[in-house]
């Protein structure tokens, strides 16, 4: 097992380093650095300048080593916008962005899972039907649409809770729903297909010959086989909640990473753009570590490969 | 000697694209404690359902009715679930054929011993592990204290069939359903685990339906011998009058190859029988062999032929029987 672990973790870091060089490809190839930082009607030598000055006209790979130095020790130099280190800023956003995360997959994992194993209990019935419209209805909205319709809902015409801004736990109640929502379908998919699958396997039908209670075949022998896929999959969801974020958190007025970025975008500051960026790809590339070593932990025939 | 299982007019019936699937139809099944039964039949003839009928574990899709259904004095046409799962596992337990399936690849092998007799006898998880390790021994594995820790995937196949017996040991059934236990292990582990079964059957008076292609095993455990073809017992009877008078053209034709009855080296297979079995779907008359029976005439297509006796407790389904 600690042999698999440190297998899995050098090559998340191999990940981790391919993906920083995208990151600063990315920004240093599609606009040109030194004239976004000049900033608007700046003269051609100003631009110049600043090339020489921040080291711009050297090569590339010198350029991004630095740069990779700088952020491994967490410095990613300053915003073009707020003009605070940009450390700073993504850490003060960053709980926010976290806590909604959790949050909404939590509740995505709530509600599809009970749903996914009853479906795959009782296929055809009216709960795998309702699942099924679920699934489909959330598949097919738009997020933020999801989220406006909540909003209408809950906040104007209910005044059950609050729509906009994040002082309280409350707050992060609506956003948190219609975020999830979106990662419902497909764990509540896999959920039923692997327990659809584990049920009908002949391990079940052992368990079952044991004369087993119904709990124990449905808990200690179908689930955890059914729910292996499931972890992987959670972790790929709650990346793409992280991404997802920065719509939620807008149309909310919630003030975390997802808000950040698209200010970030919209003001071209670039090394915020970057350092957020780099940031939910680590996290994600740290999740999908932790699922595979769950998955590891769940499955012993995967231990040994 | 009391009867442990009387099972009469078994039918089980799985719908599929091509019209429902009559796998089992009106089986009759009667085995006294300390007996045993064997099954034979080629593939497909519906030897597993009718086990995994007898269980009350069949696929979801099947349908299981019965006219008679007793096993230990008790009918069970009418019990429920909880009563089936109350039975499985304590008074009734199977083999099955897929052993390299049949254990979760999760749990370890100690784990998914100790269960079955927690849930029956309850207690602490030490009793349960000193009998797991007991059969584990019994059923001949090496280094029995390792292997209760290690997972499936660690065992060889034959491994795995032999912890799947020492688990349908474990609360010392009184009927054991094994469904070709030892096809997948070589000749001297087979005989082994033949000879435990048989041991074990003694011991506790247990019945033993076994069902198998092997003749050779047939000739050396059975008492009884119940032949199956697409559905139905076509022959059955004690295994030495069957062996040595086969009454039924496709009985007859199973044992063609072998020269000596009864004397029959290990690892005889079944004799091959020119055809193909057509599958027993729609609507059925007649004697379902007729289009591979050498002895075939134009009533064999519409008549309904009932099994009856040739004397003793030989039963015969065909129209022939007298003339032998
Ligand atoms: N779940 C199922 N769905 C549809 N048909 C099935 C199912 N299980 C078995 N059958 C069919 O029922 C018939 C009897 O199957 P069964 O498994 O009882 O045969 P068998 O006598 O045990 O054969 P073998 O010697 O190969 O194990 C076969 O034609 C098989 O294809
Ligand atoms: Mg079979």
């Amino acid at each position: 097992m600690l042999q698999y672990a440190l297998k899995r973790a050098v090559l998340a870091l191999l990940v981790a380093l391919t993906v920083s060089l995208i990151c600063f490809l990315l920004v240093n190839l599609s606009t040109d650095v030194a004239t976004a930082m000049a900033g608007e009607g700046a003269t051609a030598e100003t631009i110049d300048a600043i090339r020489h000055q921040y080291g711009l006209d050297r090569p590339l790979a010198v350029q991004y080593f630095e740069w990779l130095g700088h952020a491994a020790r967490g410095d990613f130099g300053d915003s073009l916008y707020f003009h605070t280190p940009v450390a700073a800023l993504v850490a003060e956003r960053m709980p926010t962005t976290m806590v909604l995360g959790a949050a909404a997959l939590g509740f995505a994992l709530l509600l599809s899972i009970p749903l996914g194993v009853i479906a795959a209990l009782k296929p055809n019935s009216w709960i795998d039907r309702l699942a099924l419209t679920i699934a489909v209805v959330g598949q097919a909205m738009p997020t933020f649409w999801f989220a406006l319709l909540l909003m209408y809902l809950f906040g104007v015409t209910l005044h059950l809770l609050p729509i906009s801004g994040g002082d309280t736990w409350q707050h992060f109640i609506l956003p948190s729903v219609a975020l999830g929502y979106y990662a419902t379908p497909a764990i509540m998919r896999l959920t039923r297909s692997g327990m659809l699958e584990v049920l009908e396997s002949d391990y079940i039908r052992t368990a079952r010959a044991k004369g087993l209670r119904n709990t124990s075949v449905l808990f200690k022998h179908a689930l955890r086989n059914a729910v292996a896929p499931v972890v992987a999959l959670a972790a790929v969801q709650l990346g793409f909640l992280l991404g997802g974020s920065v719509v939620i958190e807008t149309v909310f007025a919630l003030n975390g990473l997802g808000y950040l970025a698209w200010e970030a975008i919209g003001h071209n500051d670039f090394p915020v753009v970057q350092a957020v960026v780099l940031l939910i790809s680590l996290v994600y590339i740290v999740l999908t570590l932790l699922a595979d070593l769950a998955n590891a932990w769940l499955d012993p025939r995967i231990r040994i490969a | 000697m009391t009867a442990l299982l009387q099972v009469e007019g078994l039918r089980v019936e799985i719908p599929t694209p091509m019209g429902r699937l009559h796998a089992v139809r009106g089986v009759d099944l009667a085995l006294g404690a300390g007996e045993t039964l064997c099954l034979v039949g080629e593939s497909g003839c519906g030897k597993s359902l009718t086990a995994l009928a007898l269980m009350g574990l069949l696929p979801r899709a099947a349908r299981r009715s019965a006219t008679r259904f007793a096993f230990a004095g008790e009918d069970l046409q009418r019990a429920g679930e909880r009563r089936m799962a109350d039975l499985r596992g304590n008074r009734l337990a199977m083999i099955f054929q897929e052993p390299m399936t049949s254990l979760n690849p999760s749990w370890s092998i100690g784990n998914q011993l100790e269960e079955g007799w927690l849930r029956h006898r309850g207690g602490h998880r030490a009793a349960a592990r000193e009998r797991a390790l007991h059969l584990l021994e019994r059923v001949g594995i090496t280094g029995a204290a390792q292997r209760l820790g290690q997972y499936p995937h660690e065992l060889s196949g034959g491994l795995r069939q032999r912890v799947m017996i020492a688990m349908a040991l474990m609360c010392a059934p009184a009927l054991m359903i094994a469904d070709e236990p030892t096809t997948a292990l070589d000749v001297t582990v087979q005989a082994q685990i033949l000879h435990l079964l048989k041991e074990l059957q003694r011991e506790f008076g247990m019945g033993l339906i076994l069902i198998t292609h092997d003749l050779g095993i047939v000739a050396r455990v059975a008492d009884r011998v119940a032949v199956m073809y697409a559905g139905e017992i076509v022959e059955q009877g004690p295994v030495a009058q069957l062996f040595a008078r086969p009454a039924h053209p496709y009985t007859r034709g199973l044992l063609a190859c072998i020269p000596v009855p009864g004397r029959l080296a290990p690892g005889e297979r079944l004799g091959t029988i020119p055809g193909v079995v057509s599958p027993p779907i729609g609507t059925l008359t007649g004697c379902q062999f007729r289009n591979r029976c050498a002895e075939a005439e134009d009533q064999c297509a519409t008549r309904a032929f009932e099994l009856r006796g040739l004397g003793g407790s030989h039963r015969l389904r065909c129209r022939l029987g007298n003339a032998i």
